[in-house]
């Protein structure tokens, strides 16, 4: 039973980039939650205060942000290295 | 404007159509030709159905009530598909690696490969989904009713439940034909897909041509359209935060534990990388799909006349604008939403329930008997899933008749979601925390189950239709805080929101205590493992013991399920990788783990392990296999004992070849000397040779003089012959061409020959014998013998360093031989030259006194060894002595004499 040997502590450039790119990745969900729950702060109901088209785009807004950014990391991501290589945790 | 029956044909010919792509891409897959089939626009596409009927015309209808918040429903999906790296990435990679064919397979296969939770799940699915499927059978005929309406026809309730009914058996057709093709759903289906991704676009175009039709066609632009939307009476954002929330929430989960959502993004997932594009590409589709939709509401209520049903906008105000066309594309649409959702949503779980349902029964009901003794499996769990498809659109068809298709059933679409979203517990904490138990999620799947029948399902048919008006003021028997729609007394929520709340705490809750509380089944532990850590672990748990199960019998069953010449592949092949002749390989766990895994990818896990496992006989990790397990241990363990007696043995014969090596470096060195040695032993002879008759040339000397020098000469020249006789001699020896004769005589007259021989006449050594002893008759070349003694008693003579020199010969018995000893009183051999002693040319003393070159012991031993007797030192002896062990003696008369 040998010891599976410890990934390296540090990285090359290239692979250090990849590791952002995924760190980002997993981070856009957040982003998407957090402009997402913006709404719940608007006021609500009929009259002056209503929240009109405005809300319409801010909300279209902010999807099209979320969908832009997953395309750009998508894209930045190397497709082989990123979902077949094994997923070694960072030391 | 288009006639009805137009509309009809157009909806034939559409369906023709439909059937056409799927069949040529069936056949194309069957040459071969998969790869624009499997291509990431593809599997984007097929995710499309997310998009119903329910949001192709509910959602405009929703904006219409209720604002922006119909977006949530596609905002949830939108997070997770955008949050892919979390949850889709992992759920992808085990539906792979453990060869998924459903959603109850998953959870059946994260525990334990257990029936019991896969029979949950899937009764949960088929209730939540149910309800609507009959929501997309009704967006259908309602869309039929609309034009049959607009030609002045009015649709009555039996014009609906034949429209719907024909449009479920026609669903069933094409879900039959190309949904239960195959049997393993690994090898997906093609045709299905292609098909959806057609639909996915025509649905898509429909309603982009609707919305460019109302912003740029009847509101003028999209400044107008924003204009618009503020001076509507749509009330965009009513500040429910809750519902904002618990639905963003709920689409999310649905995306992930709906039947139908997780057929197409696990188990059609041709290649994990599509989810690069997917992750982005399907919430942009999800943005196409809903950028329109509060445009179109909004000029629906302008152009509209008040109380007509906005759910229907996306038909009705083309038809109203007198744009029959576009009436037909967006009919087209709706089309399209509904059937694609109910052929995959109908595949899905026609899979689970036959898998998880119809074959466990029918296995358990074949008793003892072995899964191939009755008929062709293959042949039963087709029939299972075709029998499933027809089972499940009836049910669909008659909830959809009984519910009456009213406003209803529209409300139900979120209802059936929180239904569906029960799994997601189960689901999310077996793919990410080993400790979830089968208990755990079986406790919190019942309980959420429960928990939704009671607080939305049940109160969704309405007031007193099967929960009394009473039960809900008061709870059921007066009980209050079990209020359907205020558990717990939490009065105040959005009936919805409390549902979702209260089921997914207490589901959530249930199996957090349930998994914290009970200890998993060793295989549940086993999968567990491979699920969490999936992208460590590649192989699938190790499980059965080969235990006495025929390969035949494997191929037997195999081919029942996988088809005969398939499973005659997989066992050639495996043959062959353990390298035997013919089709049948050995039977190794690693084997049947293969074969199941390939098993389980047509029939489900659970059946899978159960079908073997009757093969194999009783449940894969049992006593025997943890003793096996012992075993194997205890092998490892003498395998290890072996290999170090095996090292130790190694060391020895290091240690041998370093003496040997040592011992051969010496005699080389010896070697080198005794050339040098040679050389000067043979020149001294040759000097004297030379300068002698050198002086005799001259001549000029008397006689006595001449007489003298010639006397050297001679000497001299006998000397250098023994020499030459010696090396002769030697060499024969060695190269075993020396002749030995025979003769018969008394050791003591060899003796006296010897000591006679060795010129013992000068009386320098001593010599002591025992006559008495010596008085044996020896058959062996005597002459041989002689000369090793002469030898032992020259050297004696030569080598003895005493004062008073003396060789004691002794002659004594040991064991069945005599030997002869040989032993002085001088200071004898240092202990590292006794193994060298007996080499040639080796001189221990310093050469000058010597007369021989050091060839008298080599040539003793050659001698004794040659007559079947030896000679050695004996090393405890004071001065030196040698031992010559006789051969065979053939009489010894005097010694048993005396």
């Amino acid at each position: 039973m040998s010891r599976k040997p410890t990934p390296p502590v540090f990285l090359q450039r290239a692979s250090y980039r990849q590791r952002r790119i995924r760190d980002a990745a997993k981070l856009v969900p957040f982003l998407g939650i957090i402009l997402l729950a913006m709404p719940l702060a608007w006021s609500s109901g009929a009259g002056e205060e209503a929240i009109d088209s405005a809300g319409l785009l801010y909300v279209f807004g902010a999807w099209v942000v979320l969908i832009l950014l997953t395309a750009l990391l998508s894209s930045l991501m190397r497709a082989d290295a990123s979902l077949s290589t094994k997923d070694t945790p960072e030391q | 404007m288009m006639s009805f029956n137009a509309l009809i044909l157009v909806a034939l010919g559409y369906v023709v159509f439909l059937f056409t792509v799927a069949f040529l891409a069936e056949r194309r897959a069957a040459h071969g030709h998969s790869n624009w089939l499997t291509s990431p626009l593809i599997y984007t596409l097929s995710l499309s159905i997310y998009c119903t009927a329910w949001t192709f015309y509910g959602a405009v209808g929703y904006a219409a009530r209720s604002g922006l918040e119909f977006v949530t429903i596609y905002l949830g999906p939108t997070l997770v598909m955008v949050g892919w790296w979390w949850i889709l990435r992992r759920l992808v990679r085990i539906g792979r690696a453990q060869r998924i064919t459903s959603i109850a397979d998953l959870v059946s296969s994260r525990f334990g490969k257990s029936t019991q939770l896969g029979m949950i799940v899937t009764i949960i699915s088929v209730i939540a989904a149910t309800p609507y499927i009959a929501l997309q059978l009704q967006s259908v005929t309602l869309s039929f009713a609309v034009f049959a309406q607009s030609e002045g026809v009015s649709w009555d309730q039996p014009d609906f439940v034949a429209s719907g009914m024909w449009v479920a058996i026609g669903l069933a057709v094409f879900t039959i034909i190309f949904g239960t093709r195959n049997l393993d759903a690994n090898e997906r289906h093609h045709g299905v897909v292609i098909a959806i991704a057609v639909e996915a676009v025509v649905k898509l175009c429909a309603l982009v041509a609707v919305g460019v039709f109302v912003v740029w066609g009847v509101a003028g632009g999209p400044g107008e359209m924003l204009n618009r939307i503020d001076q509507s009476e749509i009330v965009l954002w009513n500040q429910d935060g809750g519902r904002w929330i618990s639905l963003i929430f709920l689409s999310g989960a649905a995306l992930l534990c709906l039947p139908r959502m997780f057929q197409v993004l696990v188990v059609e997932n041709a290649d994990e990388r599509h989810l690069h594009i997917a992750s982005w590409a399907f919430p942009l589709y999800l943005f196409m799909m809903s950028l329109f939709v509060v445009p179109i509401a909004v000029v629906g209520l302008d152009l509209l006349p008040a109380g007509s049903n906005p759910d229907l906008f996306v038909l009705t105000v083309p038809l109203s604008e007198g744009r029959g066309g576009l009436a037909v594309l967006s009919f087209l649409g709706g089309f399209s939403s509904a059937t694609s959702m109910v052929i995959v949503a109908t595949i899905a779980l026609a899979t689970m329930v036959s898998n998880h349902i119809v074959v466990p029964i029918w296995l358990s009901l074949q008793g003892n008997q072995h899964a191939t003794m009755s008929g062709d499996v293959r042949h039963v769990i087709l029939l299972a899933r075709r029998l499933s498809v027809v089972g499940i659109l009836m049910l669909g068809f008659l909830y959809y008749r009984i519910s009456g298709g009213g406003t209803a059933l529209a409300a139900i679409g979120l209802i059936s979601f929180t239904g569906a979203v029960q799994i997601l517990p189960a689901m999310i904490g077996g793919i990410f925390w080993r400790g979830a138990t089968g208990v755990g999620a079986a406790a919190g799947l019942i309980t959420g189950l429960a928990v939704w029948m009671w607080t939305l399902f049940l109160p969704s048919f309405g007031i007193d239709a099967i929960i009394s008006q009473a039960t809900f003021e008061s709870g059921p028997l007066g009980v209050s805080w079990l209020r359907p729609q205020a558990l717990f007394g939490v009065d105040g929520l959005d009936p919805l929101v409390h549902g979702i709340l209260w089921s997914m705490l207490l589901n959530t809750g249930a199996f957090i205590v349930g998994s914290l509380l009970s200890f998993p089944a060793p295989l549940e532990r086993l999968q567990g493992a491979q699920f969490v850590n999936v992208f460590e672990h590649s192989s699938a748990a190790p499980a059965w013991s080969a235990a006495a199960t025929g390969a035949e019998d494997l191929l037997i069953m195999a081919q029942r399920i996988m088809g005969s010449k398939e499973a005659q592949a997989l066992f050639t092949q495996e043959a062959a990788r353990q390298g035997k002749a013919g089709y049948l390989p050995e039977v190794t766990p690693d084997f049947i783990e293969q074969l199941e895994r390939v098993l389980a990818g047509s029939v489900g896990a659970a059946t899978a392990h159960a079908m073997i496992g009757q093969l194999i006989g009783g449940s894969s990790v049992s006593v025997e296999d943890l003793i096996a397990v012992a075993d194997e241990a205890a092998q490892i363990l003498e395998y290890s004992n072996r290999l170090e007696a095996k090292s130790q043995e190694q060391e020895r014969t290091a240690r041998a070849l370093r003496a040997a090596n040592d011992k051969l470096t010496a005699l080389s060195i010896q070697k080198d000397a005794f050339l040098s040695q040679i050389s000067h032993e043979l020149r001294t002879p040759m000097t004297s040779i030379r300068s002698f008759s050198d002086i005799l040339r001259d001549g000029d000397m008397n006689t006595a003089e001449q007489g003298r020098y010639a006397g050297i000469i001679h000497d001299e020249a006998v000397r250098l012959t023994r020499l030459l006789d010696d090396l002769l001699d030697l060499s024969v020896l060695e190269n075993g061409q020396v002749e030995l004769r025979e003769q018969t005589g008394q050791l003591s007259d060899l003796l006296d020959r010897a000591v006679r021989a060795a010129g013992m006449h000068d009386g320098v050594l001593e010599i002591r014998r025992d006559h008495a002893c010596e008085q044996l008759t020896l058959t062996t070349d005597l002459d041989r013998l002689t000369q090793v003694f002469i030898n032992l008693i020259a050297n004696a003579r030569k080598y003895c360093d005493a004062q008073k020199p003396e060789l004691v010969i002794s002659v004594k018995r040991d064991g069945d031989r005599y030997v002869v000893d040989f032993s002085d009183n001088g200071s004898g051999i240092d202990p590292e030259n006794q193994e060298l002693i007996f080499e040639k040319f080796s001189r221990v003393a310093d050469g000058s006194k010597a007369g021989g070159a050091g060839l008298g012991l080599a040539i003793c031993r050659e001698v004794m060894h040659r007559l079947g007797g030896e000679v050695t030192y004996v090393s405890q002896h004071q001065g030196a002595a040698f031992r010559v062990r006789l051969p065979h003696v053939t009489a010894a008369v005097a010694l048993e004499e005396t």
